[in-house]
């Protein structure tokens, strides 16, 4: 809550130095993020990818994995989603269920080079997955212009079909978001009441102990990428079949870019939990739908929201803040957990 | 033989494999030297940020921040640049707000106990939006802003094989860097207590100095050379700023720093092999020829499929400082 607290004070300051008014610009934002039911479902549905790519990273985080390539397997996850979605002709659920899955795989699948360079050659996940993110990028951009092309529109790709479509609970939410939250308490089931979930911490905690105690570390390594590309496919895929009104991907990716990124700060102030990170995606899905508002009513770039989101990460990187705080106010902050 | 020989061995080569890819691509109508030129402006921010990282990593920090000192180096750059109407200042002044940038992430690395992959990371995400916001809010246009092209900093001509080669002075500035920064590490006192910092930091402060300003300057040395590196990019090649300006090249830098296990002279030679990769792409895309044949999207990833499969085939053999990352607490 203190770094939230940093990350908004931090976002003031940097409007107050050219001129916004920043006042006005926070009460846009929450107004329009949380005031109204509309505006909150519209919150949910910023919220959903952002908690299945904040799970990608968490997972990879409780591993000891820096798995920052939930931005990669998401384009991945969502171009499968537009191949299955989109050009094939299924019966109604059928159809739903094979594009779901295939764009799970497809982002699993993209995130399993990393993994194994990571295995067998020692390559680390940081540098190896900001490379594929890059490559699945120039990938999927020519998959859109070549392949699944909109014939009616040639900015985009084929829009899911009827068949292939999440229901719509109400503005831009749709049943997808069930399917998350499931996949969320799942992850947090096997993460927490399974013997692969409890290796996989403990590979995360300690590799050595890890080691010593027979558990095969290239395997928890592969299942922990794995389970992250599934997240992030998902993410994709809610991006396409469910997502209002466009159900599908822009040639320049406008609709998918950073979720994969935001997603770190999601599962860092969700403290890499499951259950947490659903939590910090509606507020910075609220961050995000508010920050239109912000824009519109003053003039505020909203792309402010995402450095909002970095100094939030930045401070959850100090132990040592918390400390001092603690220390200043020994008796104020016994109730928090920060 | 010791694998670092065997690593130099690899490196050659790897410039042989370039040459013959000149070689190559003159038969499809591309100059060499048009070849080089990218090339060699290609290295220039790869080279730049990766010196830097090696001093940092020598003193026990570890910055995986540098796509976002790129990011915000190179707006602070051109409009200090439109300010001064000057594009040198304008890089010096990127490099003054990439060091600024350092000072910060070293005072959150000493006093913070940071985690620094995370705080990094934190980096990187801040300087995506701020980066945006800044557009917005200097210059009240979104996602792209183009310069008077007199600020360009100048290419000079320089002879090499018969043919005339543009060069900016700035890419030989960022060789030299890597030159400067060697004899810095291994020649100098300073240097010494740099590389103590990383593998044994109770024996600088044993010795009597300070862990702590040995590497917050450390921190600063390195965002001063990303920064300068991030300003060059509009400054010194495009001569615009686009929201995908670093394209991950901060990346890239860094995985020149891991291939290079710390020494600057490596991760130059890497760069240069990094910045081939990425010249080529471009130089491709320009050439007509080679366009009809293969989308450009796939050249596109050239760059991204060498970086990988560079560290892929080398792995990282030689040790790196026993304190990497690790936060120093006196007691």
């Amino acid at each position: 809550m203190l770094a939230v607290a940093v990350g908004l004070v931090g976002g003031a300051a940097l409007m107050a130095v050219y001129g916004y008014d920043f006042v006005k610009a926070y009460r846009a934002l929450f107004l329009g993020a949380f005031g109204d039911f509309s505006g909150f479902l519209e919150t949910l549905a910023f919220a959903t990818p952002l908690i299945m790519t904040g799970l990608t990273f968490a997972i990879g985080m409780r591993s000891g994995l820096f798995n920052i390539g939930a931005e990669g397997q998401m384009y991945m996850g969502a171009i499968g989603a537009v191949f299955v979605g989109g050009m094939l002709n299924l019966p109604p659920i059928i159809h739903l269920i094979f594009a779901t899955v295939f764009g799970m795989l497809a982002g699993a699948i993209w995130s399993l080079p990393a993994a194994l360079l990571k295995i067998s050659r020692g390559v680390h996940e940081v540098v190896s997955t900001i490379m594929l993110n890059w490559i699945a990028f120039w990938l999927v951009t020519y998959l859109i212009t070549y392949h699944v092309a909109d014939p009616a529109r040639a900015e985009r790709a084929v829009p899911a079909q009827e068949t292939a479509r999440y229901l719509v609970i109400g503005a831009s939410l749709t049943t997808v978001f069930i399917l998350v939250i499931a996949f969320s308490l799942i992850a947090y089931f096997l993460l927490w009441r399974t013997t692969l979930g409890y290796e996989l911490r403990v590979v995360g905690h300690n590799q050595e102990a890890a080691r010593y105690a027979g558990i095969n570390i290239s395997k928890t390594m592969m299942t922990s990428f794995f389970l992250g590309g599934l997240a992030a496919g998902l993410a994709g895929v809610s991006q396409v079949l469910g997502r209002p009104p466009h159900w599908t991907v822009f040639a320049t990716m406008g609709n998918l870019i950073n979720i994969g990124f935001e997603g770190i700060g999601v599962a860092l102030v969700g403290r890499n939990h499951p259950i947490g990170i659903i939590f910090a995606s509606i507020f910075y899905g609220g961050l995000l739908h508010g920050g239109r508002f912000m824009e519109f009513e003053a003039g505020v770039a909203s792309e402010i929201v995402r450095a909002i989101n970095g100094i939030i990460i930045l401070a959850l990187a100090i132990p040592a803040a918390l400390d001092l705080v603690k220390k200043i106010f020994p008796r104020k902050n016994r109730g928090e957990t920060g | 033989m010791k694998p670092y020989r065997l690593r130099v061995l690899w490196l050659l080569i790897g410039f042989v494999a370039v040459a013959a890819t000149i070689y190559a691509m003159s038969f499809f109508g591309l100059k060499p030297t048009r070849l080089i030129e990218f090339a060699l402006l290609a290295l220039t921010p790869l080279a730049f940020a990766a010196v830097g990282e090696c001093i940092n990593e020598k003193s026990g920090q570890i910055n995986i921040g540098i796509e976002g000192i790129f990011l915000i180096s190179a707006v602070a750059g051109v409009f200090w640049a439109e300010v001064f109407e000057s594009g040198l200042l304008g890089l010096l002044m990127g490099g003054v707000f990439g060091a600024l940038i350092g000072g910060i992430l070293g005072l959150l690395n000493v006093y913070g106990r940071a985690e620094q992959v995370i705080a990094g990371m934190g980096l990187n995400i801040l300087a995506i939006g701020l980066f945006q916001y800044l557009l917005m809010a200097i210059w009240a246009f979104p996602g792209i802003h183009i310069f008077p092209r007199t600020l360009v900093v100048p290419r000079i001509s320089i002879p090499l094989i018969g043919e005339e080669l543009a060069v900016s002075p700035i890419s030989l500035a960022a060789i030299a860097a890597a030159f400067a920064a060697y004899l810095l590490l291994n020649k100098t006192l300073l240097g010494i207590r740099l590389r103590a910092a990383g593998e044994k930091p109770e024996s600088v402060d044993v010795a009597g100095h300070s862990v702590y300003r040995v590497r917050i300057f450390a921190s600063m040395v390195g965002g001063f050379l990303a920064g300068v590196g991030g300003a060059f990019m509009p400054l010194g090649w495009f001569g615009g700023l686009v929201k995908e300006i670093t394209a991950g090249r901060g990346f890239i830098a860094l995985a020149a720093v891991v291939f290079s296990g710390l020494n600057p002279l490596t991760a130059l030679a890497a760069t240069f092999i990094f910045g081939f990769a990425e010249g080529l792409a471009f130089a491709v895309v320009v050439t007509p020829a080679v366009k009809e044949a293969v989308p450009f999207h796939f050249i596109m990833m050239l760059p991204y499929i060498v970086t990988v499969a560079v560290l892929a085939l080398f792995p990282s053999t030689r040790r790196f400082p026993k304190a990497l990352g690790k936060p120093y607490v006196r007691e």
